[in-house]
Parts: C-alpha cells; structure tokens; sequence
C-alpha cells in the first residue's frame, strides 16, 4: 500500500477530518469523495488554497507556526498532519497541538535516517539531496528534519501514544526490508497517534 | 479580462406586502432600485445578489449613458472579472434608507405627504436583508446562487446565511466584522456629530429650508475616508508632500492629503443624504448577530446551511484580518463549512474595492466552484 491507501485505511468513513499543511488538498479530495468525510483543510500559500476553494474544499489561509488555539479540542475525529512538521519552528508543540484538536491523528515525517540519506552525507560529506529531500540545505523548508528513533523517543517524551505506524520505501510503498528495519530502509514513516 | 458590462439603466420595482421592522414600526408600498448585469438562466440558479456597504448604492458596475465613472464595483463585476457576468446574472438594489432612489429619508411618506426626513425609521442589517428577500420573491428567484458583499456589505450576506439558510447557497463575507468595536463607534459617533451640529442640518428637515448640512457631510465622510485607507497607502500616496514648494504659514489645505480629503469631502457632501448617513452609521453600530445569543457567535451561526468564504486584508484596520478570523473562528466552532483568505493588499479597508489578483482568483474560484 502506498502512504494515501494507508490514511484512507486508517479513516473510517463519515469521520470530520482537518488535514494541517493540506497542499492543493489532494487527500482530502479523495477522503471527501471516496470516504464521505467532512473536510477542512489549513493552508499558507496562496495557490494551494485557491486550488483547494476550486476543487469545493474547506481552507483556512491560517500559519500553523502562529498557533492553532482557533480549533477546539477533540474536535475533529482525524486530524492528519502530511510531511509538515519538519517545517515547522515548533514542532513538539504542533504534535502536542495535533494531538488535542483530533480524536486520533496521522503523521508522516521524512526520515533523516533513511540509508540514501545516510551514505549521501556520508561519502559526498554534504547535507543530503534525495527523492524526499529534493533541495538543497540552503533552500529548503526543512528546519526540523529527525529520524524515525527520534521523532518515536518525542512522541514516547510527549506522553503520545502510537497506536499504529506504516513505513514506505522511497517510491512511496511498503516493503518489506522497510518493515524488518525501517529507521534504515523507509524513506517515509506514517503514525497513527492519540494523546 | 478588463471588458465591462457596458451602458447600464437603473430599474425600479415596488416590493409587495409589509416589512415589519426591528425597532417595531412597519413599511409598505417599498420602492426599491437596483441594476443587474448579466442573464438569469432558465432554471434561475445563477443569479447573485450584491450587498452595498456605508455609502454605496445600487450602480455596482458598468456606466450610465454619457457618464465615464463606472460602478462602484466595477473593478470585480463583469465579463471574465471575478463575478463573471458571462456566468452569472447579479443583482445590486440600493437598500431602504438609502439616498440613491430606494425608500428612505428624502422619500415622500404617504402617510403624511410630507417626506420622511429625521421620521424615518432606524432600519437594522436584518430589516435589510428581510427587504432583500421580498426583492428576490418579486424578481423570481427562489434562490441565491450567493451572496456577496464588502464591509457593511459583507456582513448582510453573513446575516443572509443566517436568516434565510434555504435560499442562498454562498455567502460571500469581504473585510467584515461580527460586530463594530468600540473605537468603529466612536469613528461613527464623530461623523455622526458633525453632521447633527451643523447649522444647516435643522433637525433632520433640511429638504424644507432648500439648505443642507454639506460642511457636516463633508466632515464626516473625511473622518471615515480616513479609516478607509491604511497608514502605507496613504504614505506612498500622499507622504508629506505639499501642493506648492513651500510653506506658506496658513491654514488653508497645503498638505496634497488634505486637499485630498476636502475633495473628497466635497464630493460626497454634493451627492450624498445627511439623513441617510446618520442612518447607516446607526445600522453599523447595531450589528450584532450575536446579541440574541448570549454573545455566543457559535450558537447564532447554528442556522447556517451556505458554503461561506470570509476574505480579509493585511492593512485593513477598520476591520482587521482578526475581526474576520472572528467570525471564521465561530463558523469552525458551529461545524459549519467555510474557508478563509488573508489577502496581503496595501489599500486598506478599500482593498476590497481593488481587484487584486489572489483576491479575485479566490473569489472566483469559490463562486464557480
């Protein structure tokens, strides 16, 4: 399965789901059509908001950085937060965030402990670029970039519970050797979390 | 996409039946004027309805015979503009109270055969939108498409969703508020002042003395033209820049921006009712659809059915960005289905008049939607 089976997986159908970071909107697209959910999502720039008004989705021009205290707790049933939060300037206090506005939450992070990731700095001795990493360290929105042991050592600090997790190869599926030892063979890790 | 709706005429229509008013007086026999642009479609769901804000009429767009100012939205309305009159048929009347030809102060009252002048009633956003409704009875349209407005004009559409769930599909809801602060008051209180002491305002019956209160018009509109534009508009337009080279130690206008608002001024105190100013300030302060909700907006959103979109600018600080998340803030609160634009405009609280291109694209794209 690849990661957008997975959250359609991981959504039951009818669920109120806010996606933080929803880009041009295309998983709630297919969660509002395929699932029957009601969606909203939370968006900064510009284009991607308006293509999400013209595909008839929710979005809130809003910067997560800013704070989210305009959503109330336990207030959607999924909130998925979709290759955002090493982005973010905060991102612990957007986990915490993520984790009071949904019943249940889905975040999937880059891993920074991927083995290309690993032998890129290794032998070329410079910060990454690869399929997931795409730029370079100067021009990227990557400010807070972590490991699968990391980002699980936060969660385990944070007092967040994992109830599920799903690791994907770099072309987006799973695998098996990114099962057997993910923090070396996922390229990209999905965890399904509640407070 | 500059084309315009072309040479446009005003059309005039008596709405039937009774409009009961808030404040517990009633009128009949309404005259309403409006324009409208484009076709209404065979089965009527096109049709777009256009709220004007403070001082604004029913002449949205295009121009009138022999006349090159255009409508006051003529920036956003028309062929391929962000209310594409090739798509959609809009309509905008001038409200009741107004000063453009709809029933108002300057009206004669049949009841006494003399015009209304200071009588007339203090109409609310609600008493308008009703008015609205019996507008679009007479016109046959069961249901808006959306409706849309700016300012004061946004928060009819706001009130729209929420009286009327069943016929409007979109509220449009730009550089609004849920309610006016107290420093918007005291803005309104000022305007409001200048125009009751004026020598010439003779307690509201001014049409019978062939004076009016124009150094009070004027005052007023120059003290909200003000609250119109933001600090950098005005720096960039005007800065400290002087109409001649020097000082010259009078009080006469030498800053080019005062000049600019004596004109202005000047200007709207010739075309515009000190009756229906004092009225429409008076309907801004009233707004409050919370009021009948323990303050709650949440709750007085519960009857929303419409998709909104809220719009609000960077520089705008008559209402700011926060007065709009306000509102978008209760609509999450009530479950109710909105989206948001934080349009970065340097012009103001006029922003909306301008069509800016993020600002028309999400427009558009949420009305074609």
């Amino acid at each position: 399965m690849d990661t957008i089976e997975v959250i359609k997986k991981w959504v039951e159908r009818n669920s109120e789901v806010l996606d933080l970071g929803c880009g041009d909107g295309e998983i709630l697209k297919i969660l509002s059509r395929e699932s029957e959910s009601t969606v909203m999502g939370v968006e900064i720039n510009q284009e991607d908001i308006n293509s999400c008004i013209k595909s008839g989705l929710n979005v809130i021009q809003q910067n997560i950085d800013e704070g989210l205290e305009n959503f109330g707790d336990k207030s959607f049933d999924v909130v998925i937060m979709s290759q955002t939060i090493q982005v973010l300037k905060e991102p612990k206090k957007a986990l915490m965030e993520v984790t009071r506005i949904g019943k249940e939450s889905i975040v999937t992070i880059p891993n920074f402990g991927f083995l290309s990731t690993r032998l890129s700095l290794l032998f070329s001795g410079k910060m990454p670029v690869t399929g997931s990493l795409p730029k370079n360290w100067h021009e990227t929105d990557n400010i807070h970039l972590c490991t699968i042991k990391d980002f699980e050592i936060l969660c385990n600090e944070s007092s967040i519970n994992i109830i599920e997790k799903r690791f994907f190869n770099s072309s987006g599926n799973e695998s098996l050797l990114a099962k057997i030892s993910p923090n070396l063979f996922a390229a990209t890790a999905m965890y399904k979390i509640s407070q | 996409m500059n084309e315009s709706v072309g040479i446009v005429e005003p059309k005039k229509l008596t709405l039937q039946g009774k409009l009961d008013l808030e404040c517990g007086q009633s009128l009949t026999d309404i005259e309403i004027v409006y324009e409208t642009y484009g076709n209404l479609n065979q089965d009527s769901s096109n049709a777009i309805l256009i709220c004007h804000a403070l001082s604004g009429n029913h002449h949205a767009a295009g121009v009138y015979e022999g006349e090159k100012r255009p409508g006051w939205w003529d920036s956003l309305i028309g062929p391929g503009k962000a209310i594409d009159t090739n798509k959609f048929y809009v309509v905008c009347p001038n409200n009741i109270g107004g000063c453009h030809g709809s029933l108002g102060p300057s009206s004669i009252n049949k009841e006494t055969g003399d015009y209304f002048g200071p009588d007339f009633p203090i109409i609310t956003v609600k008493d308008w939108v009703r008015s609205q409704s019996l507008l679009s009875d007479s016109l046959g349209i069961e249901k808006w498409h959306a409706v849309v407005g700016g300012s004061l004009g946004g928060m009819q559409a706001l009130e729209w969703s929420r009286l009327f769930p069943d016929k409007i599909k979109k509220a449009g809801i730009i550089a609004a508020a849920p309610k006016l602060s107290a420093q918007n008051i005291a803005f309104n209180e000022v305007a409001r002042q200048a125009i009751l002491n004026d020598p010439d305002f003779a307690a509201g019956r001014y049409l019978d003395t062939g004076q009016s209160p124009k150094q009070g018009l004027k005052l007023a509109r120059m003290v909200g033209h003000i609250t119109y534009l933001s600090e950098e508009a005005m720096k960039s337009k005007f800065g400290r820049d002087l109409k001649e080279e020097k000082l010259n130690f009078v009080y006469d206008a030498e800053f080019e921006i005062e000049s600019y608002l004596r004109y202005q001024g000047d200007v709207f105190s010739e075309n515009f009712d000190a009756n229906t100013y004092l009225l429409m300030t008076k309907l801004l302060d009233y707004f409050d659809p919370a009021v009948d909700h323990q303050g709650d907006l949440a709750r007085a959103f519960e009857t929303i059915e419409a998709q909104l979109l809220v719009v609000s600018f960077t520089t705008d600080w008559r209402f700011a960005p926060e007065r709009s998340r306000e509102i978008v803030n209760a609509l999450i609160a009530a479950k109710k289905r909105v989206s948001y634009l934080e349009i970065d405009s340097p012009h103001g609280h006029d922003s909306f008049l301008f069509a800016d291109e993020d600002y028309t694209k999400g427009l558009s794209s949420f009305l074609e939607n």
